[in-house]
C-alpha cells in the first residue's frame, strides 16, 4: 500500500460521486489517471484490502430487517459451524470474538418476518442457541478509518 | 408514505439486486448497470440519487478491510447502563470520538446484563482498552459494569444480500 492507495481509501470511503464518469472525476482530485484509479481499486478488492465498493444499502429503510446475533460455539466445532452459518445469504457479516459467546453475526432479510425462520434454520442446523440482539435504538454510526 | 407505482418498485429492487455486490469498475459504471437493467444511465443515476436522499442508501463508497489498514484491535464494548439513563448515555457515548457504532440492545437476564454496545477500533488492544477505560471513567455511576469483546477473525463480510430466498 503506497501513498496513492492511502489517498484512494481515505477519499472513497467517504463517498463516490453520481455522475457519468465518476472515476475520471475522482482521479482528477486524487492526482492520477482514470485508468490508474480503476486498476488500483480492482487490486484492492481482489487483494482483500477493501471488501466492497458501491451503494451501501440500508436494509431497514428498504423494508427489510437486520439483527445482530451471537452464539456460544464449542471450540472443536467452531469452523464447521462458521461454514454452516456463512453459507446462508442472509448472513451479512460474521466475526469471531473472544468470549463465551464467540460467534457474532448480522442477519439481513428482505422481509422482517423472515428473520425468525433464518434463526430457526441456524439453530436446527447447529443445535446451538442463537442469542438475538436486535437494536432497540441507534445512537451513532460513523465509521471512518484513516489508512 | 407515498405509494409508488409497481413499475418503480420493480426497478428499484432490480437496481438493488444488480448493485448490492458492488459497482462495476468501468469508466461509466452507472451506464453499465443501466444496460443490464434495460434503462437509461440517467434513470439509474436519478434512482440512486433518490435512494441516497431518503437514506435507503447510506452512501456509495469503498469499504476498507480494517484489519488490513492496521486496525487490528476491534473491540465491541458492552455496557450495563441503568434503563433510566440509557438514551442520555447512548447519545453521550455516540459523541465520543473513539466510537464508530453505538446501539441500545436488549439484555438477556443474568447471562447477559449488557444493554449498550459501542464499537471501538484501534491499532493495538492496549489502545482500545485505554479508550474504553476512559469512557467508563467519564460515565462514572451511570455504568454498572462493562466488558470488551475483541474480534479475532472476520469470518464473513459481504454485506446485505436481498433476493436470495
Amino acid at each position: 500500500m503506497d501513498e496513492l492507495d492511502r489517498k484512494i481509501i481515505n477519499r472513497l470511503q467517504r463517498g463516490f460521486p453520481l455522475c457519468e464518469r465518476p472515476f475520471l472525476q475522482e482521479a482528477g482530485q486524487l492526482g492520477c489517471s482514470e485508468s490508474e484509479l480503476m486498476t488500483r481499486l480492482q487490486c484492492m478488492l481482489d487483494d482483500g484490502l477493501a471488501t466492497r465498493f458501491g451503494p451501501l444499502y440500508h436494509a431497514e429503510r428498504l423494508g427489510g430487517a437486520l439483527c445482530l446475533c451471537a452464539m456460544a460455539v464449542p471450540k472443536e466445532r467452531f469452523d464447521i459451524v462458521a461454514e454452516q452459518v456463512n453459507a446462508l445469504p442472509e448472513v451479512a457479516h460474521n466475526y469471531e470474538r473472544e468470549h463465551r459467546l464467540n460467534m457474532w453475526f448480522v442477519l439481513a432479510t428482505e422481509k422482517p418476518e423472515q428473520l425468525d425462520a433464518v434463526v430457526a434454520t441456524i439453530e436446527q442446523a447447529t443445535g446451538l442457541k442463537v442469542w438475538k440482539m436486535p437494536k432497540l435504538e441507534e445512537f451513532y454510526v460513523g465509521l471512518y478509518l484513516e489508512a | 408514505m407515498v405509494e409508488r407505482p409497481e413499475q418503480e418498485e420493480t426497478l428499484e429492487r432490480r437496481l438493488i439486486l444488480a448493485t448490492q455486490a458492488g459497482l462495476p469498475i468501468v469508466p461509466r459504471p452507472y451506464a453499465q448497470v443501466a444496460a443490464e437493467l434495460g434503462v437509461s444511465e440517467a434513470v439509474v443515476m436519478e434512482r440512486l440519487q433518490a435512494m441516497l436522499a431518503s437514506g435507503r442508501i447510506r452512501r456509495i463508497a469503498l469499504v476498507p478491510n480494517h484489519y488490513r489498514l492496521g486496525y487490528v484491535a476491534n473491540g465491541m464494548s458492552v455496557w450495563d447502563i441503568p434503563d433510566a439513563c440509557i438514551r442520555e448515555v447512548g447519545q453521550a457515548m455516540g459523541r465520543m470520538p473513539a466510537v464508530s457504532h453505538c446501539y441500545h440492545r436488549p439484555r438477556h437476564g443474568k447471562d447477559w446484563p449488557y444493554n449498550l454496545f459501542a464499537m471501538v477500533h484501534g491499532h493495538h488492544r492496549a489502545e482500545v482498552e485505554q479508550r474504553v477505560a476512559e469512557m467508563a471513567r467519564q460515565l462514572g455511576e451511570r455504568q454498572r459494569g462493562y466488558d470488551i469483546l475483541f474480534s479475532t477473525r472476520i469470518l464473513k463480510k459481504t454485506g446485505m444480500r436481498f433476493g436470495a430466498a
